[in-house]
């Protein structure tokens, strides 16, 4: 974001016809980008500490006119609503947190199973055509899942995979294939194949060799890779809603989506269910931030 | 200690590209042979293959008496060394040197002998408890050598050692290399691009071009008879002068006049070139005895010579290589001699050597 604010500051002034002495000078642009910036930050952050506060809020509070800020009584039941059912035992809730911890977990662990051997294969080989069928793995994940859900729908009705499990792990593993196997490429590119020739000289198979010396190697572009996996499956909202339908198989976002609809809403669960959904992604992504950073930037520079 | 000997390689990619197209090597036990030539010549994949880390498409690879074909690199019994080291990045120096040891399973003693032994002969003391990225450049390129040396191999395969070092420190490294293989005795594969190294690294030199050999022989025998206009154009800094010729009253003539010693079996009724090396000819006065008269372009100061870049007679850009003690202005008119024997003629066409 700062890029672009930056570029539309710079854009203004300094084109054609201004004169040089009309010129921002340093401080006043540095004021002017630090407002800007400000005010972005206001309009992107207020919805999540509106979700946040409204989660602590009482019912009452929540719908009080004028909206109140900050002089409400903080509760924490709607957390508790969250986890616990009504007549006691486990929320239908706390079950598609579950779901979604199962489907998202698995799924990524095959996407990186299957991808990063991939991803070395099309690296370290050379093979027919392996750009168009780069590209073509690539293509699978141009169209928007909801183009793509119908048929899959039919599909998973012939299978038996509907309302169940295992076929939201199929389809998120399907989808996150391509994604793993491209970004992984790039960190198997940076790492010099002279390791694993050294290795194979010293006595070990192409296979020991990579699981040996470049896998070490690759594990923090593993780690980017996999949450990017897993924030999509983990978010992933279209096939969850067509594919599934009862509360024992369903995930989060289906759910949390299903508490808006009926003749009153509880906002205070909804905003509560939303903090504990997000929650997750952000620790995780926050752990692997360094990594994270590395995975978005990779190539930039040449070894 | 076992010679190499390769026949009728040819290496082809499933994608089509042909890196090798067809090499013959014989390499003679003990022998530092050099692979030379440019970027995508088909050095590097020839010696992957006698290694083993490329499988050629066809031809027979064999070090000593074994044939070595569907044998993996591991039990070739050959130590390579890399452009980029490939030290193992988790290992500290000594680690990495006793790592191909402890993979052949030697006991732990004799591990520990070698791994000394080694350090000893690549002075790597107090080296041997630092982690690669610890290394400067030209330590790591002693770690990856003395790796090699560890295993005893019956030959060592070099992947352009010393480019990755600074200019100081490859001269260096080449003495080294050469030192420790006479010291050894070993066979030693060498691939390079720099015509320096092999010349000054090679009992023989192969050059290779667009995956075949153009021409193997001696660092002297490659220099004084190129075999092709390629190895002429290839080897030498400046480069050969290609000077076209004619045939006429027993003597070779160039269009500018200058006159060249031929050398004898020419053949008539063809386009020759002539390959004059720099130092074969001389700038003198203008009118000298037996000069032409030719203009100075510019003039290279190099300390211990002179570059001097002169056309003749329609002949652009011939180099003469001069003592610092020969001075002309850029632009003054002079005059160009041959002085040295006669030289190496080609065939305008075909490109090859014929007298």
């Amino acid at each position: 974001m700062a890029v672009s604010v930056d570029e539309a500051v710079s854009a203004g002034p300094g084109r054609d016809h201004t004169p040089p002495t009309r010129r921002r000078s340093g401080r006043g642009r540095a004021v002017l980008e630090v407002a800007l910036l400000t005010v972005l930050a206001v309009v992107m952050l207020f919805p999540v500490l509106w979700m946040i506060e409204t989660s602590i809020k009482e019912n009452r509070d929540v719908y009080a006119i004028p909206a109140k800020f900050f002089d409400f009584k903080v509760t924490l039941d709607h957390f508790k609503d969250v986890f616990a059912g009504s007549g006691g035992g486990r929320s239908a809730l706390s079950v598609s947190f579950l779901n979604s911890v199962v489907v998202a977990g698995v799924s990524t662990a095959l996407a990186t199973v299957l991808g990063v051997p991939a991803a070395w294969a099309y690296s370290r080989f050379s093979v027919k055509a392996k750009k168009d069928q780069l590209f073509f793995i690539l293509s699978t994940r141009f169209m928007p899942p909801v183009v793509v859900v119908i048929p899959i729908f039919l599909m998973y009705r012939q299978l038996g995979l509907i309302d169940n499990k295992l076929g939201l792990i199929l389809i998120y593993t399907a989808f996150n294939v391509p994604f793993t196997i491209w970004m992984m490429k790039g960190f198997v590119d940076e790492v010099p194949a002279e390791y694993e020739d050294a290795a194979m000289l010293d006595g070990y198979t192409r296979l020991q060799a990579f699981w040996k010396f470049t896998l070490p190697l690759l594990l923090p572009g593993i780690a980017a890779t996999a949450v990017f996996a897993l924030i999509f499956s983990w978010n992933e909202f279209v096939f969850a809603i067509f594919l599934t339908s009862s509360d024992s198989v369903r995930t989060a976002p289906p759910a949390i989506a299903g508490l808006i609809g009926g003749t009153t809403v509880d906002w205070g669960l909804v905003a509560a269910a939303s903090v504990v959904f997000a929650l997750p992604v952000l620790v995780f992504a926050y752990l692997v931030r360094k990594h994270l950073v590395a995975g978005v930037t990779l190539g930039a520079v040449r070894r | 200690m076992a010679g190499i000997e390769v026949t009728t390689l040819h290496k082809r990619y499933p994608d089509g590209t042909v890196a090798v197209e067809h090499v013959d090597l014989s390499i003679g036990d003990g022998e530092l042979f050099v692979m030379l030539g440019p970027s995508g010549c088909g050095k590097t994949t020839t010696l992957r293959a006698i290694a083993g880390l490329e499988r050629q498409t066809s031809g027979d690879i064999r070090i000593g008496d074994t044939l070595v074909n569907d044998l993996p690199p591991a039990e070739r019994d050959i130590a390579m060394v890399f452009q980029f080291y490939a030290l193992y990045p988790h290992l500290r120096t000594r680690d990495n040197l006793a790592f191909p040891l402890r993979a052949e399973g030697l006991p732990k003693a004799e591990v520990q002998e070698r791994v000394d032994e080694a350090a000893r002969l690549m002075r790597l003391g107090p080296l041997l408890d630092r982690r690669p990225h610890r290394l400067s450049g030209g330590e790591q390129q002693r770690v990856a050598l003395a790796r090699a040396l560890v295993r005893r191999p019956r030959a060592f395969l070099m992947d352009e050692p010393l480019t990755n070092l600074d200019a100081e420190l490859r001269a260096d490294m080449r003495t080294e290399i050469k030192h420790l293989q006479g010291e050894l005795g070993t066979t030693m594969v060498y691939v390079t691009h720099d015509q320096v190294e092999a010349m000054s690294l090679g009992h023989r030199i192969a050059i290779l071009n667009k995956g075949r050999v153009e021409q193997i022989g001696t660092p002297l025998e490659v220099y004084d008879r190129p075999a092709s206009l390629f190895c002429a154009a290839f080897i030498g800094s400046p480069p050969m002068n290609l000077i076209e010729v004619e045939v006429a009253d027993g003597k070779l003539r160039s269009q500018g006049g200058l006159v060249l010693t031929p050398p004898p079996g020419l053949p008539r009724d063809r386009r020759l070139v002539a390959g004059v090396r720099p130092e074969a000819l001389e700038v003198t006065e203008p009118g000298a005895e037996g000069s032409v008269p030719a203009r100075v372009v510019s003039a290279e100061w190099l300390g211990d010579e002179i570059i001097y870049v002169v056309d003749h007679g329609g002949q652009r850009d011939v180099r003469v290589r001069m003592a610092p003690t020969v001075r002309f202005a850029a632009d003054a008119p002079v005059g160009l001699r041959h002085t040295g024997g006669p030289p190496p003629v080609y065939d305008v066409d075909t490109e090859e050597l014929v007298a």
